[in-house]
């Protein structure tokens, strides 16, 4: 297959799309944005149905205590933002309006990582899979392309919140069609002996062209698409970590307090194997464009294949 | 009411006393407004806490739980003796609300929240619309948040008019008096779009005046400013902010107060029963 002929789709088309869809079905559903519902895609759900949703203005934090009214009242409650707004700065409303009463209200964030691009550090969230994976009772979830994203809010619909769904900005290969998502459940993608490669979100595509670029250099690699953060999938983990004997996590996060860490949990509590965690490097973000960024910090297939074949080559040792 | 408003401020110090911990100060200065929303005015069914057609109350200065939890065990919620169980370990009754205790609404404790929880609220009514009204104590010191005013700026933008917010206007905090300037704060929820009314807080008349109006207003929400007393009806707790977040120090000190405490309630019970009434059932 030729990279031209990859179908290019973003997150955030799926998510409002879909749950434009799903507001058909389930007049129950409530959305809630803060001036991003154009950015966002949420604008889809209030074209179709204005009278279930409030572009609330800039007051996320009072917002999400809205969207816990809103769900003790029996709704079922989605908020949409930019990750950074929807993570660090209303965390306080969310641990206790939200999680500590288990409500159902669901946040799609958007705007996620490093791709955000030119905005810059304020705008690049690094830091709120471990932010919202902290907290009793939130499901933590970074779908990896369009088709994936639309199953997951399919299944969010069909489950009970509190859920963090983690979305990024830019347009990404559709890599997981005809896949079923599966809260809790990991994806195998593609198998290998010597190296598994673990990723969340939009980097499944980088690192299955990594695997491929990693093949040439003689290393098989198995890669395995962990949308789901929380519940995450520990038999996989220690399955693939039994069969390979390294593990490398990729992510478009902190190395801290992400799936990174989530995974190095797993494997000293159940499987010892060596470990490499490939992300952001506990550093802020900066402007650029998506791709320039990627490969500055070596996120990009090219620098997926070198740190995995670094680490590799590192343990033959 | 104002007998009842007496009996929740006995039992809050009763629960604050065998806690060992609590805050007797807020928890006395919304007593009337407590048991004038849970004696007179809310359409509420102790046996059927999730009614769908409730009036619901959120406590956003969920410090003053204890008032709380008095107030719905006397309207039946659940048993009186349960109370003495407050802050106490495998307790339904947790220092802040907690909303699986029967008759609360939502968690509150981090203070600002609260009113956006009763905004969400009365906006899903207006979506259904349902007729039940939405009501939400607020401290003095929440005004300082800033959570508060976007709040209260979404409310009036949306017409929230089923929503009724008592500002519980005592004028200390836990470090003492008001630390911002909070003297115009009519003006402030004016100037937010807001219907506003001042009463005393502890005038059972005045309360029920301003239920009843905020009732009738179209098209806005209603703040009523509630000028109150700290720590109302223990002489030595009246506007001594020692008491927001402290317990009487001894066993002399809280005999003090709830002999003062009983007292005001026998001398109420004799004014309803010269009038020809009897004290209200309360459970």
């Amino acid at each position: 297959m030729s990279v031209q002929s990859v179908k290019m789709n973003a997150l955030r088309d799926a998510f409002g799309s879909e749950l434009a869809k799903i507001g058909g079905l389930n007049k129950n559903i409530v959305v809630l944005d803060a001036d991003t519902s154009s950015s966002t895609r949420s604008g889809l759900f209030g074209k179709a149905y204005p009278e279930r949703f409030f572009d609330a203005g800039l007051i996320e934090v009072s917002m999400m205590g809205i969207a816990a009214g809103l769900a003790s009242s029996g709704k079922k409650v989605f908020v949409a933002g930019f990750a950074s707004f929807m993570s660090g700065m209303v965390y306080n409303t969310v641990r206790q309006s939200i999680c500590y009463p288990n409500l159902d209200v669901n946040i799609v964030a958007t705007h996620a990582g490093i791709t955000v691009g030119e905005d810059g550090a304020t705008h690049q969230m690094l830091e709120d899979l471990g932010i919202m994976a902290g907290l009793p009772n939130m499901k933590v979830v970074a779908p990896a392309d369009a088709p994936e994203t639309a199953r997951v809010i399919d299944a969010v619909a069909n489950d009970r919140g509190p859920f963090y769904v983690r979305l990024s900005r830019e347009k990404v290969a559709d890599v997981t069609e005809g896949y079923d998502f599966k809260l809790g459940r990991g994806l195998v993608m593609r198998e290998g002996g010597d190296i598994a490669l673990i990723s969340t979100g939009i980097l499944l595509g980088e690192t299955l062209e990594a695997a491929d670029k990693l093949k040439k250099d003689g290393i098989s690699a198995t890669v395995v698409d962990m949308a789901s953060v929380k519940p995450i999938d520990a038999d996989l983990i220690v399955k693939v970590a039994k069969q390979t004997g390294l593990v490398m996590t990729v992510e478009e996060h902190s190395i801290y307090n992400g799936l990174g860490s989530r995974v190095a949990e797993v494997l000293s509590e159940r499987q010892p194997t060596p470990l490499k965690r490939h992300g952001i490097y506990d550093v802020f973000g900066e402007s650029g464009t998506a791709q320039e960024l990627l490969k500055k910090y070596k996120l990009n297939s090219d620098g997926i294949a070198e740190v995995a074949r670094d680490f590799v080559e590192a343990m033959r040792k | 009411m104002q007998e009842v408003a007496y009996r929740i401020r006995r039992h809050a110090i009763e629960m604050i006393y065998g806690a060992k911990s609590g805050h007797p100060g807020g928890s006395l200065s919304i007593a009337e407004i407590l048991s004038v929303l849970y004696f007179k005015e809310m359409r509420v069914d102790p046996k059927n806490p999730s009614w769908p057609e409730r009036d619901r109350l959120v406590l956003s200065k969920g410090h003053a739980s204890a008032s709380l939890y008095a107030a719905l065990a006397l309207k039946g919620y659940f048993p009186v003796d349960e109370l003495m169980t407050f802050r106490k370990i495998n307790s339904r009754l947790q220092g802040h609300p907690y909303i699986s205790t029967p008759g609360v609404e939502i968690t509150t404790g981090s203070l600002g929240q609260g009113l956006s929880n009763a905004v969400g609220i009365a906006l899903a009514g207006a979506i259904d619309r349902k007729d039940y009204r939405v009501y939400a104590i607020i401290s003095d010191g929440e005004c300082e948040e800033g959570s508060t005013w976007e709040s209260a700026l979404f409310a009036s933008s949306h017409h929230l008019s089923n929503l009724t917010v008592f500002v519980d206007f005592n004028g200390l905090q836990l470090d003492g008096k008001l630390l911002l300037d909070l003297s115009r704060i009519d003006d402030m929820w004016r100037a937010f779009g807001w219907n506003v009314i001042e009463i005393d807080g502890h005038d059972v008349d005045q309360i029920i005046g301003a239920i009843e109006a905020a009732k009738r207003e179209t098209g806005r929400p209603t703040a009523v400013i509630a000028r109150t007393v700290k720590g109302k009806g223990v002489s030595y707790m009246e506007n001594n902010d020692h008491y927001h977040g402290n317990p009487p120090e001894n066993e002399d000190k809280f005999r003090t107060a709830i002999a003062e405490l009983q007292a005001k309630i026998d001398e109420l019970d004799d004014k309803i029963r010269s009038l020809g009434g009897s004290p209200i059932e309360v459970s």
